[in-house]
C-alpha cells in the first residue's frame, strides 16, 4: 500500500479485512499527514494520537470487527467524547474534558472507528465560515484564502484534504452541508430523529441533527449506518429500524424516479456558476433515467427569517447553562463580586460576537410580547413549509436543488454582514424546518472551485438520498483539491 | 404596626391562594435515571442529565406522570389528553440548565377542587371547598448553602456552595384558584387545606409528604379588601414549610396588610420571605421588576397524550378519600362530635385512625394521640403527624400494654424512647430494659424490704387499714424502677401481710 | 418595526446576563435593527392564521422511560471540570439576595 490515506473508508476496511494493511498503520498514516499539513488547514482543534492509536491497536488485535473497523474518523467538537477536550469552538468550555460519551460516540467505538481528534467548526455551531471558531479559522483545501463552510468546516477539510476519510459533522441549518458543498465532498443530514443528540451540545434542540462526512456517496452510507437508529437516551429519537442506507447505495439506479426542482431555490442570491452547475446535474439525472420536474414550494422564501427566529430563541436558552458554576470558563472571581457579575463577565468574555447576537436576538424573540409575533409566527411559518414538502414529494420522489449558493468565498469576505453569511444557507434551511433528509454532494467546479447538488427527501426516507446519490456520483467521481499548499 | 386577625377580619375580607409544591417519592429522578434518597453525600446523585452538562439530554419518568395523573384525579381535575412540557428560563445556582423543566400553558391537570374541614365556634363542623386550578409537573432545584454570613443566610455570605443531589427531582405543583369566602377563619382553612392535600398525597402513596425534609413545601398568596370593594393586590409568602407556618403566615399578613390599608397604605405586589423562627416575613423582590421567564415549548421533549382507557385505570384504583374514610370511620369507631372535632384540631384524627388500623382499641389511640404524643408535639413546636412515630409503632406500644409486658408508665418511657430516634419499641424495650418484672419470686425480695423499711404502714394494714398499702406500694415501684405491675405487687403485699380485700 | 434601543438591548443583556458595555451594546442595537428588519418577513405570511405552530419535527408522543434507578457519576468526575468546588459542593461567588 502506499499512500494509505488515499483509500476510501470501504477500501481501507477491506484491506484491514484481508489482511493488506493494519489499523495501526492506518492511523499512524492519517496521523502523519495531520502532522504534517494542519498547520496551514488548522482543521483540527485536538488531535488524540493515544486514544487513536489505542483503538487501532484493538481492532487489530481483532477484539473489534465491523464494516468500518479500523477506519479513522474525525469528530465534530460539537460531540462530547469522554476525556477528550470539548470546546464547541467557544473560549467557555476551553479545556473542559466531559466525564461521559455521546451515543454517537459510543456507536464509533464499539464499531471500532479510529477517532483522530476533535475538528474545528464555528462557535456553537452559529456560522456558515468557521470564521466564529474561537480557536482561529479553518482553511478550505481547494484555496486555503478561502473559507472551507460552516458550522462544520473543520470536519469537511479535513476529508477533502486526506486527513481523514470520515468525519462527523452536525447540521442545524446546513453547517454539514453547504461544507461539504464548498469543499468537493459528500455530506449528509438524516432525517431528523434519525441520529441520536444525545451528547451533541445543543445549539437549536429542534433542528440540530448529527451525520456523516466522506469523500464517496458509499463511505457516507456506511457511517450512516454505524451511527443511526433509536436511542432510549433521547426523546426525539425516532423508534424505527435505520432505512437501509449502504443496500440504496449499493442499488445506485435512478431509473424511474420522478426528481423535483424546487422553482424557489434558484435566483437571487445564487451565483451563475452554481446554477450552470447545477442544471447539469439535472441534465444528468434525467440522461440517468429520471424524470425531472418541477415543484413550487412558495413558503421556502421565509425559511430563512423563520430559521434566524426559532434557532437563536432555543440557543438563547441551551447556553444558559454556560454559567460559570459547574464547568467551564470562570471570569472575574475577586472574592468580592457577586455570582451575578461573575456570570455576566464570564458570558460576556466566553463567547463571541456572532453567538452573543444570537442570544440577544433569541431572548428578545422569547419575550413576552414579542413571542407571538416572532417565535410563535415562525414555528407557524415551519408548519407552512412543511405542507409545501408534502405537497412537492405528492409530486416527485426526492427534491433538488444547489446545496449552496455560491462557491467558497474568501476568508474575511462577510465577517462584517450577518446578513450575507446567514443566506449561505438559503438552500439547505428548509430541510431542518421540516425535518427530512438531505445531501450535498459535490457538482462540478467553478472558478476551480466545487459546487454541491442537494437532494432532498421525505422524513425517513434517507435511502433516497444515496440511491440518487451513488447514481449521480458514478458519472462524476468526487473532485480531488489541488493541494498545491502542500509542504 | 398590625391590627389583630380576628379585628382585621371584621372589617376585611380576605381572599386567599396556596401554590404547593411536593417531591413525588418515584425511584429515580424527573428526566434521569438517579436516585433520589434524601440526604446522601453532597453531588452523588448527580449525572450528565441533572447537572445539565452539556450535550446531556432529558426522558420522562413514566411513574412521575402516572403519580401526577393520580394526584389530579384525587382533587378531581381533568386530566389532560395531550400536554407539553415548556422551559421557564431564569438563572439561578440551583438550577443547572438556568431554566427549569416545567409545565406552562398546558398542565396535566386542570380544574378540581379539595373539600376541607374547619370547626365553628360552636364545635359544628364545616366543609369548605377549595378550587384547585392546575396540577402541573415540573423538576426540583439544587440545594445551595450560604458560607460566612448569619445563620446561613444568604444575606451576607462571602461564597455559596451547591450541591445537586436535589436538581431533577419530580415536583409536582398544586395551585388553588383564589379562595374567597372564608370569612373570620382564612388562616385556618390554609392549614386545613395543607393539611388535607398531605393526606390525600399520603394516602395515594405518591410523595413521603414530609414538611420538615421540604418534601412539601407551600407559597401562601393572601389579599385584603374592603366588603364589597375588588379584590386587593396580594402578597407571595414563599418558604412556608409546616402546617403551623402555614396558619402563622396567613395570619401575620391579614394583621400586616389590615394595618397598612387601615392607615391609607397601599399594599405593594411582592414576594415575601417566612421565617420559621420568628413566625414572621419579611419583604422581598417586588413583582413589579419580575423576570419574564420567556416560556416556550420544551424541544428535548415530545408531547405528553395520556391515554383515556389509562387515565380510566388510573382513576377506578384510586385509594378512599381521606376525607370519606374519616367520616366513615367516625362512624364505625362509633366517636361523638366533640371527640371528632377535638381529633381534627389537633391534627391527629388520621393519626388515631391509622392507629386504630394497626390493631390499637380506639380508645388506645385516641388517648396516646392526644395525650402524651400531643403534649410531646405541642412542646416542640411541631405537629403531631411530624413527630417521629408512626401509628403502627404506638399500636404496637399500645399491644404490649394489653400483653402485660409493659406497664403505662413503662410505655410512656417506651415511646419517649422510639421519638428519641432509639429505634422500634421492642428495641427501646430492650435496650432501655424496661420489660415488667411479673417473676413473683423476683419482686418477693422488693415486697419484704418495703415491709421492714416502713413498719408502721405495715401494722396499720394488718389491723385492716388496707387503704394504706399504697404506700408501701409505691416503695416497691420505685425499688424496681417502675419495671414491675403495681397490681401484682399490691396482690403480693396483701398476701405478705395476711390481709384479704 | 420599532427600532431598538440601546436600553432594550442592555435589558436584553440582563436578562441573558451578558456584562456588554456601551460600544457592544450600540453596535448590537445597529445590527439587531437589520437582523430584525429581515426576519420581520414572516409577519407577510398571510396563510400563517389558524396554522397550528410546529415545535417538533418528529411526530412522536408519550417517549417515557420506567422508573428504575441508575448508577449516578462518580463525585471526583462531578466535580472535576468546576471553576471551584469545596466540601464536595460547586462553590460560586456570593450570590445577590432575592434573586428569585
Ligand atoms: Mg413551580
Ligand atoms: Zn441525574
Amino acid at each position: 500500500m502506499n499512500d494509505l490515506t488515499r483509500l476510501t473508508a470501504r477500501e481501507i476496511a477491506a484491506a484491514i479485512a484481508a489482511g493488506e494493511t493494519n489499523a495501526v498503520d492506518v492511523a499512524q498514516a492519517h496521523l502523519d499527514r495531520i502532522a504534517k499539513i494542519d498547520g496551514q488547514l488548522h482543521a483540527f482543534l485536538h488531535v488524540d494520537s493515544e486514544g487513536a492509536l489505542e483503538t487501532a491497536r484493538r481492532v487489530d488485535a481483532g477484539e473489534i470487527s465491523g464494516p468500518l473497523a479500523g477506519v479513522p474518523l474525525a469528530l465534530k467538537d460539537v460531540i462530547v467524547q469522554k476525556g477528550v477536550p470539548t470546546t464547541v469552538g467557544s473560549r467557555i468550555l476551553e479545556g473542559w474534558r466531559p466525564p461521559y460519551d455521546a451515543t454517537v460516540v459510543e456507536r464509533l467505538k464499539s464499531a471500532g472507528v479510529v477517532i483522530l481528534g476533535k475538528t474545528n467548526m464555528d462557535e456553537f455551531a452559529m456560522g456558515s465560515s468557521t470564521e466564529h471558531s474561537a480557536y482561529g479559522p479553518t482553511h478550505n483545501p481547494w484555496d486555503l484564502d478561502r473559507i472551507p463552510g460552516g458550522s462544520g468546516g473543520g470536519s469537511s477539510a479535513a476529508v477533502a484534504s486526506f486527513e481523514a476519510p470520515l468525519a462527523i459533522g452536525t447540521d442545524t441549518g446546513g453547517s454539514i452541508r453547504q461544507p461539504a458543498a464548498v469543499t468537493g465532498t459528500v455530506g449528509v443530514k438524516p432525517t431528523y430523529g434519525g441520529v441520536s443528540r444525545y451528547g451533541l451540545v445543543a445549539f437549536s434542540s429542534s433542528l440540530d441533527q448529527a451525520g456523516p462526512c466522506a469523500r464517496t456517496v458509499m463511505d457516507a452510507a456506511l457511517l450512516h449506518e454505524v451511527i443511526a437508529g433509536h436511542d432510549p437516551r433521547d426523546s426525539t429519537s425516532i423508534p424505527s429500524p435505520v432505512p437501509p442506507v449502504v443496500e440504496a447505495a449499493k442499488q445506485a439506479d435512478i431509473s424511474g424516479m420522478t426528481i423535483g426542482v424546487v422553482k424557489e431555490l434558484s435566483g437571487e442570491g445564487y451565483q451563475p456558476g452554481v446554477e450552470q452547475r447545477f442544471a447539469e446535474a439535472v441534465e444528468t439525472l434525467t440522461g440517468l433515467g429520471a424524470k425531472v420536474v418541477e415543484v413550487s414550494c412558495p413558503h421556502f422564501a421565509y425559511a430563512l427569517p423563520a430559521y434566524y427566529l426559532i434557532a437563536p430563541s432555543e440557543a438563547s436558552s441551551n447556553l444558559a447553562r454556560f454559567d460559570s458554576v459547574r464547568y467551564g470558563l470562570r471570569v472575574g472571581d475577586d472574592g468580592d463580586r457577586s455570582l451575578e457579575e461573575v456570570m455576566s463577565l464570564t458570558r460576556a468574555q466566553g463567547f463571541g460576537a456572532e453567538v452573543k447576537r444570537r442570544i440577544i436576538l433569541g431572548t428578545y424573540a422569547l419575550s413576552s410580547g414579542y413571542y407571538d409575533a416572532y417565535y410563535g409566527q415562525a414555528q407557524k411559518v415551519r408548519s407552512l413549509i412543511t405542507r409545501d414538502f408534502t405537497e412537492a414529494f405528492a409530486l416527485a420522489d426526492v427534491l433538488v436543488s444547489p446545496a449552496a449558493p455560491t462557491v467558497a468565498f474568501p476568508l474575511g469576505e462577510k465577517l462584517s454582514d450577518p446578513l450575507a453569511m446567514y443566506r449561505q444557507d438559503l438552500a439547505t434551511i428548509p430541510s431542518n424546518l421540516y425535518g427530512g433528509p438531505a445531501m450535498s454532494l459535490p457538482c462540478g467546479l467553478s472558478d476551480g472551485l466545487p459546487v454541491g447538488l442537494q437532494i432532498m427527501a421525505p422524513t425517513m426516507r434517507d435511502e433516497l438520498l444515496y440511491r440518487v446519490g451513488a447514481a449521480f456520483e458514478a458519472t462524476m467521481p468526487a473532485p480531488v483539491p489541488p493541494l498545491d499548499w502542500e509542504a | 404596626m398590625t391590627v389583630p386577625y380576628a379585628e382585621a377580619l371584621q372589617e376585611f375580607e380576605p381572599v386567599i391562594g396556596l401554590e404547593t409544591h411536593v417531591e413525588l417519592g418515584t425511584a429515580s429522578k424527573m428526566f434521569c435515571g438517579c436516585d433520589t434518597t434524601f440526604g446522601a453525600d453532597p453531588n452523588t446523585h448527580t449525572c450528565p442529565v441533572c447537572l445539565g452538562l452539556p450535550g446531556a439530554l432529558p426522558v420522562v419518568n413514566e411513574k412521575a406522570i402516572e403519580s401526577t395523573i393520580r394526584i389530579g384525579l384525587a382533587l378531581h381535575c381533568d386530566i389532560a389528553t395531550w400536554c407539553r412540557f415548556a422551559r421557564k428560563n431564569y438563572f439561578y445556582p440551583d438550577m443547572p440548565k438556568n431554566f427549569q423543566t416545567s409545565q406552562y400553558d398546558e398542565p396535566l391537570c386542570t380544574d378540581g377542587y379539595l373539600d376541607v374541614e374547619v370547626s365553628n365556634a360552636d364545635g359544628t363542623l364545616e366543609t369548605v371547598r377549595v378550587p384547585i386550578e392546575r396540577v402541573h409537573l415540573e423538576e426540583d432545584t439544587g440545594k445551595t448553602l450560604h458560607v460566612g454570613g448569619a445563620t446561613g443566610r444568604i444575606h451576607g455570605a462571602s461564597h455559596s456552595l451547591v450541591d445537586y443531589n436535589r436538581a431533577g427531582i419530580p415536583l409536582v405543583e398544586i395551585v388553588t384558584k383564589p379562595v374567597v369566602g372564608t370569612k373570620h377563619r382564612p388562616a385556618e382553612v390554609a392549614k386545613a387545606y395543607v393539611a388535607e392535600l398531605r393526606d390525600v398525597l399520603r394516602g395515594l402513596g405518591v410523595s413521603d409528604v414530609k414538611m420538615e425534609q421540604g418534601s412539601l413545601r407551600c407559597d401562601v398568596n393572601v389579599s385584603l379588601n374592603k366588603p364589597g370593594d375588588d379584590w386587593g393586590t396580594r402578597s407571595e409568602t414563599k418558604n412556608v414549610n409546616s402546617l403551623r407556618s402555614v396558619e402563622r403566615a396567613v395570619r401575620s399578613e391579614v394583621e400586616r396588610q389590615a394595618a397598612r390599608l387601615r392607615q391609607g397604605e397601599r399594599i405593594v405586589q411582592e414576594t415575601r420571605h417566612f421565617h420559621e423562627d420568628t413566625g414572621l416575613s419579611t419583604s422581598g423582590r417586588s413583582k413589579e421588576e419580575a423576570t419574564d421567564y420567556r416560556y416556550f415549548p420544551e424541544p428535548d421533549l415530545v408531547p405528553v397524550a395520556p391515554d383515556t382507557d389509562w387515565v380510566a385505570e388510573l382513576k377506578a384504583a384510586l385509594p378512599e378519600a381521606p376525607s370519606v374514610r374519616r367520616r366513615r370511620l367516625i362512624e364505625q369507631l362509633a366517636l361523638s362530635a366533640l371527640d371528632a372535632e377535638a381529633m381534627t384540631n389537633a391534627g391527629v384524627l388520621d393519626l388515631v385512625l391509622a392507629t386504630v388500623d394497626a390493631g390499637a382499641p380506639a380508645a388506645e389511640a385516641r388517648n396516646w394521640w392526644l395525650g402524651h404524643l400531643a403534649q410531646t408535639a405541642n412542646s416542640s413546636g411541631v405537629e403531631p403527624a411530624e413527630l417521629s412515630i408512626t401509628p403502627a409503632q404506638v399500636a404496637r406500644v399500645v399491644g404490649l400494654v394489653a400483653g402485660g409486658s409493659l406497664t403505662a408508665g413503662l410505655a410512656r418511657q417506651v415511646v419517649d424512647g422510639v421519638l428519641a430516634g432509639e429505634g422500634e419499641p421492642e428495641a427501646v424495650v430492650a435496650t432501655r430494659g424496661l420489660a415488667v418484672v411479673s417473676d413473683e419470686g423476683a419482686l418477693a425480695t422488693a415486697v419484704d424490704e418495703a415491709i421492714a423499711a416502713d413498719a408502721d404502714a405495715a401494722d396499720k394494714i394488718r389491723a385492716g387499714k388496707v387503704q394504706a398499702v399504697g404506700a408501701l406500694v409505691g416503695r416497691v415501684m420505685k425499688a424496681t424502677r417502675g419495671q414491675a405491675d403495681a397490681s401484682v405487687v399490691r396482690r403480693l403485699l396483701l398476701e405478705r401481710l395476711g390481709v384479704t380485700e | 418595526m420599532a427600532e431598538i434601543t440601546r436600553a432594550e438591548v442592555a435589558h436584553l443583556a440582563r436578562l441573558a446576563r451578558l456584562a456588554l458595555d456601551d460600544s457592544e451594546l450600540d453596535r448590537l442595537a445597529s445590527q439587531l435593527d437589520v437582523i430584525l428588519g429581515a426576519v420581520a418577513k414572516i409577519g407577510e405570511v398571510s396563510d400563517a392564521e389558524g396554522v397550528t405552530p410546529m415545535t417538533h419535527a418528529v411526530p412522536l408522543e408519550n417517549v417515557m422511560r420506567p422508573d428504575v434507578v441508575v448508577t449516578s457519576l462518580p463525585r471526583d468526575d462531578v466535580l472535576a471540570g468546576a471553576p471551584a468546588a469545596e466540601d464536595g459542593r460547586f462553590r460560586v461567588p456570593r450570590i445577590l439576595d432575592d434573586e428569585t
